[in-house]
């Protein structure tokens, strides 16, 4: 089951990705609709946060490109906010949680340009929606992890971007803050934003997403959550890797074969 | 060439003295050192080393005299101290371990140079040679040292042999080693001794600065060769040896050189020669292979192209000329040139004057290329949900890795299918 | 305090605010060994400097022995990646392998070359005053080391003024800099650049290893007193213009090497913050086995 959408915000066309020479996705062909709150599900292992830094252009793709809005990432990267992993950073860096919300107004700042008064104000209003404005001054180790996740969040939102992209912004936080983040998304969902999550539990995200992905090494599903969350689907999600799929990634591991004969071309 | 023959003769006492001593401190630390670069403490040692210089010279201050095995104790004792300070900032502060690593290094080190510059300034004549320590000179080594230094590089060679599998095991998988019951801890707390011990003894030879090398370098040298620790072992302590041998040999002839650089240096040049030349690890290796790949590629898309032209007429034993076969498929020219007179070569292509034909055999080998290709396209559409209009790429890079075993469960998982996405037809095996 | 003991407290003072800004980003980033291993790979590049250009050319000094600097983090990234060793081994076969060949250099062009083995370890901050800078004129301008260590360290300035907010953002959270267009690797390179040309202007002065005490000393301490970043390069200097202060009479009483003495003061300033901080020091720890739970 994968539904495309016309006119998406995002098109992944044709990705495949490997990781130290061993493809972890193959082939993932999707389109994400508008003002949709998306949930990237699948088990351990199976490229979820590999296909979001794909999409981000942290990792180089070995075929097929990734469009957001109809244009490139380059054209477009003021639009787009990334939430990494929150264990992908050193909490103990010297920073506060006002520092880390401020970060967000970076991209749009000049090589020169030092965040001022304004940024100041953005990052304020972020760490606000968050409800974290209270622990503006504190320094992001004493912060729970509920905390933490909270200011990345907030950092996010100060860069007021159409898209987001978050690296399970639901690991290691408590009920309260899991259900606090997911009202704020869906009050972005209202005001016409896009969020991709990854996620790792199923019970919850029937409630969550109005549009799922289900991956395993490759694209199962994608399409509204209520015809991708089947039990048929998530057997095939779920149900062990492709044995093939798995051998073949191997073999080009082991014997050094390209990935793919050709670079990648942008069409 | 006199001077080398003199050396390798080994007819006078002190020459063969220093070159077997040369040989055990290389040899021991390069053993021990295989055991902290596979447990990615390599630079722990770089601590150890430049840590047993304060030791060095508060063994001196202390007894006024230079006691080898007063001054191994004392380096010892510093050594030591560096490593536990190491742990206790990691495990008490939020210090990181390579800040806590390079700040015991330089302070230890800041003061053992404080000691050693006040050491000198004080007039004490016993002092000189002393600072050989921050070089290592192998021609310093005399009877006395010679016989205690040997004694502790025996030593540590013996309880490698003695514990090997042990220390195999905790280098390998230490959570696994404690559920066996091994007693960790202690073997944990021995190595890092003889790790200790081999720096101690190393900084002879080497000096202070670069005794680091002395125990990584070999090491990740002898990894590139094998994947089998005992021989891995071997490899190390035999290119230490050598180089330890080749040290003694410039101490030798030339007494101004410094001992340690120069062994370092052999051992570097060593280990990038490992880098690039082993078979199957090194770089040139990885290259060769790369190379033969796409040159396989080549060929096998080339004789698919003749395939598929021949295909469409149903008429295989059809000459092409190049620009045709370049009109079906885009290949680079020079390199499809080659692969061209390879193919001539292994018989599976002909070569008349309208151009190129396949050969009965290269048929079959093109078939089996084409089937590989329409299986996998087929299995990219039934398995992975691909378009049919997007498996085409994918295929051309996949159909050169399949192998007999995974075409045998394609056709299986398949049900032996008889047509592709495309509705052509799969070529049966040939 | 006499004109000498003047010049020599303040060229230690130099280099201590250069090399502990630079640490501070280099301890952040978990690369304190790069910067050690820099900081001994850059000898061939001095002494090879010395010898193309016969004399202490301050500036093909500088520019060639920094490009060695970065040319080693290449080669630690080359062996890491490329050849698959460890990357901790790599580090330590790339600097002891290019810190050998300077050596052997010194040893070989030993007459050609101003410069002696014990010299490349801990430097002639004492000499210092003696290598003064005259114009034309005969005005005496002061030692040549400092006006040097002067001129690095207002490019420093700039750099880390200009650039804060990038060198901050690549070294907390890199994936995201690059999410928002920023090139890791580029800002990678010039931290590394910066940390060469440091070297090289400290080099002669203070040595290979009170480099690294003065990268890693006074930035550790200062991480274990602050949290703010700000205040941590801030601080990290204080402590190293005090270290610089401290060494020269720890030395003087001695009589032995400032270098050394100055290592040393930086190992007690480290020790009193890790025991005494009161926010990460060890007693604060103690005290704080209860947590405070609060949201």
């Amino acid at each position: 089951m994968i539904q495309h959408v016309t006119e998406p915000v995002l098109e992944v066309h044709d990705v495949t990705v490997s990781y130290q020479r061993k493809p972890v996705l193959w082939d993932v062909d999707l389109t994400l609709p508008s003002q949709a709150l998306v949930g990237i599900i699948g088990p351990n292992g199976a490229g979820k946060s590999t296909l979001i830094k794909a999409i981000m252009g942290l990792l180089p793709l070995n075929s097929g490109y990734v469009e957001l809005f109809g244009k490139s990432l380059k054209e477009v990267r003021h639009r787009v906010s990334y939430v990494p992993q929150r264990e992908s950073v050193d909490w103990d860096f010297p920073a506060s949680a006002l520092d880390v919300a401020m970060m967000g107004t970076y991209g749009q700042l000049g090589l020169f340009k030092r965040p001022g008064a304004r940024e100041r104000k953005l990052a304020m209003e972020a760490l606000e929606k968050v409800g974290m404005q209270d622990y503006a001054n504190r320094q992001i180790s004493q912060l729970s992890g509920g905390q933490q996740q909270r200011v990345f969040l907030s950092r996010a939102l100060a860069q007021d971007a159409d898209l987001y992209l978050m690296d399970e912004p639901f690991a290691g936080v408590d009920i309260a803050t899991e259900t606090a983040i997911i009202e704020l998304l869906r009050q972005m969902r209202e005001t016409g934003k896009t969020v991709v999550v990854v996620h790792h539990d199923l019970q919850s995200a029937q409630d969550y997403f109005d549009w799922t992905i289900l991956l395993n090494m490759r694209l199962v599903a994608s399409g509204p959550t209520h015809e991708t969350l089947t039990p048929d689907l998530l057997e095939k999600t779920y149900g062990g890797r492709l044995t093939e799929l798995s051998k073949v990634s191997e073999l080009l591991h082991k014997k050094n074969f390209p990935i793919r004969e050709t670079k990648p071309v942008r069409k | 060439m006199n001077t080398l023959w003199e050396f390798l003769s080994m007819s006078d006492a002190n020459v063969r003295f220093v070159t077997i001593g040369s040989i055990l401190l290389a040899a021991s630390s390069a053993v021990v050192g295989c055991f902290t670069v596979l447990r990615k403490r390599a630079l722990v040692g770089d601590a150890v080393a430049h840590a047993v210089l304060p030791g060095v010279c508060l063994a001196f201050m202390l007894t006024g005299e230079k006691n080898p095995l007063v001054l191994l104790l004392g380096s010892f004792l510093t050594g030591w101290l560096s490593l536990v300070i190491i742990d206790a900032i990691t495990a008490h502060s939020r210090i990181k371990e390579d800040t806590a690593i390079g700040l015991v290094l330089s302070v230890f080190f800041g003061i053992g140079i404080l000691l050693l510059t006040a050491i000198q300034h004080s007039g004490n004549e016993k002092q000189s040679g002393l600072d050989k320590f921050l070089f290592g000179s192998a021609a310093a080594l005399v009877g006395q040292d010679l016989i205690t230094f040997g004694a502790v590089a025996v030593l540590l060679l013996l309880s490698v042999l003695l514990l090997y599998k042990e220390f195999k095991l905790i280098s390998f998988d230490m959570a696994y080693a404690r559920t066996i019951g091994l007693p960790v801890r202690g073997l944990e707390l021995l190595l890092t001794t003889l790790t200790v011990l081999a720096v101690v003894v190393g900084i002879q030879s080497v000096g202070v600065v670069l005794m680091s090398a002395m125990l990584i370098t070999p090491a990740a040298a002898a990894r590139f060769w094998t994947d089998r620790l005992g021989v891995m072992i071997f490899i190390a302590a035999a290119m230490s040896a050598f180089c330890g041998a080749a040290g003694a040999y410039v101490s030798f002839t030339a007494p101004a050189m410094p001992t340690g650089p120069w062994i370092v240096m052999l051992l570097s040049l060593l280990a990038i020669f490992s880098f690039i030349m082993a078979p199957k690890k090194g770089l040139l290796a990885r290259y060769l292979l790369q190379r033969r790949l796409r040159n396989q590629m080549t060929r096998e898309n080339i004789l698919k192209t003749l395939f598929l032209l021949g295909e469409t007429k149903e008429e295989f034993g059809h000459s092409y000329s190049r620009q045709q076969i370049m009109e079906r498929r885009k290949l680079p020219l020079l390199r499809m040139q080659g692969g061209l007179k390879a193919l001539c070569r292994q018989n599976l292509v002909k070569k008349d004057s309208a151009g190129w034909a396949l050969t009965d055999a290269g048929r079959k080998e093109a078939q089996r290329v084409v089937r590989l290709h329409r299986l996998w396209e087929l299995y990219l559409t039934q398995y992975l949900q691909v378009a049919s209009d997007h498996v085409h790429e994918d295929a051309e890079s996949i159909e050169h890795v399949l192998t007999p075993e995974l075409e045998k469960r394609l056709e299986e998982l398949l049900n032996y299918p008889t047509t592709d996405p495309h509705q052509t037809i799969i070529p049966q095996q040939p | 305090m006499n004109i000498d003991a003047f010049w020599i407290i303040l060229t230690g003072a130099l280099v201590a605010i250069c090399c502990s800004l630079l640490g501070c980003f280099l301890i952040l980033r978990r690369m304190a060994m790069v910067g050690d291993a820099i900081s001994h790979a850059v000898l061939p590049g001095i002494v090879l400097a010395f010898l193309f250009s016969g004399s202490r050319e301050v500036w093909t000094m500088l520019i060639g022995a920094a490009l060695l600097g970065v040319a080693c983090t290449f080669l630690i990234e080359f062996f890491h990646k490329k050849a698959n060793v460890s990357a901790d081994a790599s580090i330590g076969v790339t600097f002891t392998w290019l810190f050998a060949l300077g050596i052997i250099l010194i040893s070989v062009f030993a007459g050609k070359v101003d410069l002696d083995q014990d010299c490349v370890l801990y430097g002639e901050i004492a000499y210092v005053p003696l290598d003064l800078w005259l114009t034309q004129s005969g005005l005496n301008l002061g030692p040549r080391t400092v006006w040097i260590l002067g001129g690095v360290l207002v490019v420093l300035l700039l750099f880390i003024s200009l650039f804060y907010k990038q060198l901050y953002l690549t070294s907390f959270d890199p994936a995201f800099a690059a999410a928002i267009g920023l090139s890791t690797t580029l800002w990678y390179y010039l931290l590394m650049g910066a940390v060469s040309l440091t070297t090289v202007a400290a080099f002669e002065s203070v040595g290979a290893i009170l480099v690294v005490a003065l990268m890693v000393g006074p930035p550790a301490t200062a991480y274990l007193l602050t949290d703010d970043l700000k205040k941590m390069l801030l601080l990290s200097a204080v402590a190293g213009i005090i270290a610089s202060a401290a060494g020269y009479y720890l030395a003087l009483w001695l009589n032995g090497s400032v270098a050394g003495a100055i290592s040393a003061v930086i190992g007690i300033e480290f020790l009193l913050a890790f025991v005494f901080s009161p926010s990460h020091g060890l007693l604060s720890r103690r005290r704080q086995l209860m947590p405070v739970a609060n949201g």
